[in-house]
């Protein structure tokens, strides 16, 4: 097993638009993206329960051009709100970086 | 066909940058300027700064900062004899910002002695339009989407529609060299003059989605800079100005990545672009060849809205806690404090301010200061924690009454493991007032008639320090 954070070259949250917050989770080479992604380990539901939402909240994305997985979710807030912490939604991607790919 | 050679076939596009203000090398914008630039474009704003930009007329980039990146765009094109497209003017795009960029522009041209033909667009939109098309049904919520009625319209401070490309062509149809346009789609900007010129939509819109960022799509981008496109009727080359900057299909694939919340499907006024089944291909170790992009046309053409209104004026304390009986029982502490808080400002104001009429809120670093209630790690596991106190409230002055009885409150909050009157608060410095503070406030579409009635078009002659407005 091996930490998401140790195979991937980027992992990054930002807004998409002031509504949506996504990641992006990027390897270097496509044996790293294909272990993953057929690791069954990172999902659509696993996006959901690491922040607390119904699977049918996140959009969720296999990119294989970019060696890339992407998911999209509601912000709890919406930017800029008086309760938003993350303008930019910037720091939001720490939950994934520790999920384990066998 | 290598990227660094001009055919008459192929139409090739600039942009100096991903945002007019964020800078750009001179050297790699000279180099691009002699492969021949069809044209030169640059985006000039985002939400992502913030709905206060939009609200307050703001530009989120210093002033200096835009006239050093405008002043050498608008010589390189008039050296070059190219046009050159700004779109989303001054950050937000209402008509104030659009109104700095004018400004800015003027200012250059009369200390460089240019003379152009130029146009200006507006994108903000008056009140009543909005209203009745609001009754017409022809706002459409996206998902997800406040609510916006004609309370929220009222309530506005600004509100501005996302242009398309029609409005960048009809400019350059009717003789614009220099066209200065409010909110627009990013792509957009880049979009308009190969479309123009028959290059198929789905290239046209790819090449503009990985040209509106300028080098952001390189493999590693140290700095902002230029990004440069050769588009054809088959397929369009990237290619970044900068030799030591490399595009790799890998990295121009990954872009379509950036803050979109969906990948493969990028929504325009017009249609949508479909990246389902590109290809790239490396031509050089830093040209990519993209090819295979689709334009799927939309049954309604739609504008997108942006609007900002005023949330409050807000005060901010900030302090920390190091005490470890504090620390440990952190939540209790703060919703009594926040009861006390309620309680104290009912004294001082009475029925003067009811509590729905100012929000209070803690946020709690070394806990979940950052992502709030998404945090899955409840256990603090720091020995000190930083304590932001906000208030926003309906004036500045009751914003910085309420934290500063915030402050007081705060200091002498009792614990039970201390007997005596306790200081619970390190403070650094003490309350600071914010000011007007901005909340987004729609996510629709409005249903327009043509591409064009939301953005009016004024076109004026500039010559020096001289200015001639030309019937539109």
């Amino acid at each position: 097993m091996t930490a998401l954070a140790h195979l991937a070259r980027l992992i990054r949250s930002k807004n998409a638009g002031p509504f949506e917050l996504t990641f992006d989770i990027m390897f270097d080479d496509a044996a790293t993206y294909r272990r993953v992604r057929e690791s069954g380990v990172l999902t659509r539901e696993a996006i959901a329960q690491r922040y607390g939402l119904a699977a049918e909240k996140v959009k969720f994305f296999y990119c294989d051009n970019a060696y890339a997985i992407k998911a999209s979710i509601p912000r709890p807030h919406v930017q800029g709100d008086p309760m938003d912490s993350d303008s930019h939604g910037g720091q939001q991607y720490a939950p994934l970086m520790d999920i384990e790919i066998p | 066909m290598t990227p660094m050679t001009a055919t008459d076939s192929e139409i090739r596009v600039l942009s100096p940058t991903g945002v007019c203000g964020s800078g750009f090398i001179e050297a790699s914008f000279e180099r691009a300027l002699s492969q021949k630039p069809h044209i030169i474009g640059c985006d000039a704003g985002s939400t992502d700064p913030g709905p206060a930009y939009l609200g307050a007329s703001k530009t989120a980039f210093p002033e200096d900062a835009i006239e050093r990146d405008l002043r050498l765009m608008l010589c390189g094109a008039r050296r070059a004899h190219i046009p050159l497209l700004i779109g989303s003017a001054g950050t937000g795009g209402n008509d104030a910002q659009l109104d700095i960029m004018y400004r800015l522009t003027r200012k250059i041209a009369a200390e460089e002695q240019l003379k152009f033909k130029t146009a200006l667009i507006r994108a903000e939109q008056k009140k009543p339009y909005l209203k009745r098309r609001l009754r017409e049904g022809r706002i459409k919520p996206l998902d997800p989407a406040p609510r916006f009625d004609e309370a929220t319209i009222e309530r506005s401070e600004h509100i501005v529609g996302m242009m398309g490309a029609e409005p960048f062509t009809r400019a350059l149809e009717a003789g614009a060299e220099v066209v200065l346009a409010g909110r627009a789609s990013d792509t957009a900007i880049f979009a308009s003059f190969p479309l123009m010129r028959g290059i198929p939509e789905g290239i046209a819109w790819h090449a503009a989605k990985i040209l509106e960022c300028g080098a952001a799509s390189c493999v590693t981008r140290r700095t902002p800079d230029c990004m440069f496109a050769w588009l054809t009727r088959d397929h369009f080359v990237v290619e970044a100005p900068d030799p030591t900057l490399r595009c790799t299909p890998q990295s121009i694939a990954s872009h379509s990545l950036y803050e979109n919340a969906d990948p493969f499907r990028l929504v325009e006024c017009s249609g949508t672009l479909d990246l389902t089944r590109s290809r790239y291909e490396a031509v050089t170790d830093r040209a990519v060849r993209v090819s295979g992009s689709e334009f799927i046309p939309a049954e309604r053409y739609t504008v997108k809205l942006e609007g900002a209104e005023k949330a409050g004026y807000q005060s901010v304390l900030i302090g920390s806690v190091r005490d470890p009986f504090i620390i440990r029982q952190i939540d209790d502490w703060t919703s009594r404090l926040t009861e006390k808080i309620h309680s104290r400002v009912a004294m001082v104001y009475g029925e003067r301010l009811r509590p729905a009429d100012y929000l209070f809120n803690i946020r709690i670093y070394g806990k979940d200061g950052t992502m709030g209630p998404l945090e899955p790690v409840k256990e603090i596991r720091s020995h000190e924690l930083a304590l932001v106190f906000e208030v926003t409230a309906p004036t500045q002055e009751v914003a910085s009454t309420i934290a500063q009885i915030t402050r007081h409150q705060a200091l002498h909050l009792p614990i039970p493991e201390w007997s005596g009157l306790i200081t619970a608060l390190a403070c650094p410095y003490n309350h600071l007032d914010r000011g007007a503070v901005y909340r987004f406030n729609v996510n629709h579409v409005v249903e327009p008639d043509d591409p064009f009635e939301m953005f009016p078009m004024e076109l004026i002659d500039i010559d020096g320090s001289n200015e001639k407005r030309l019937a539109a």
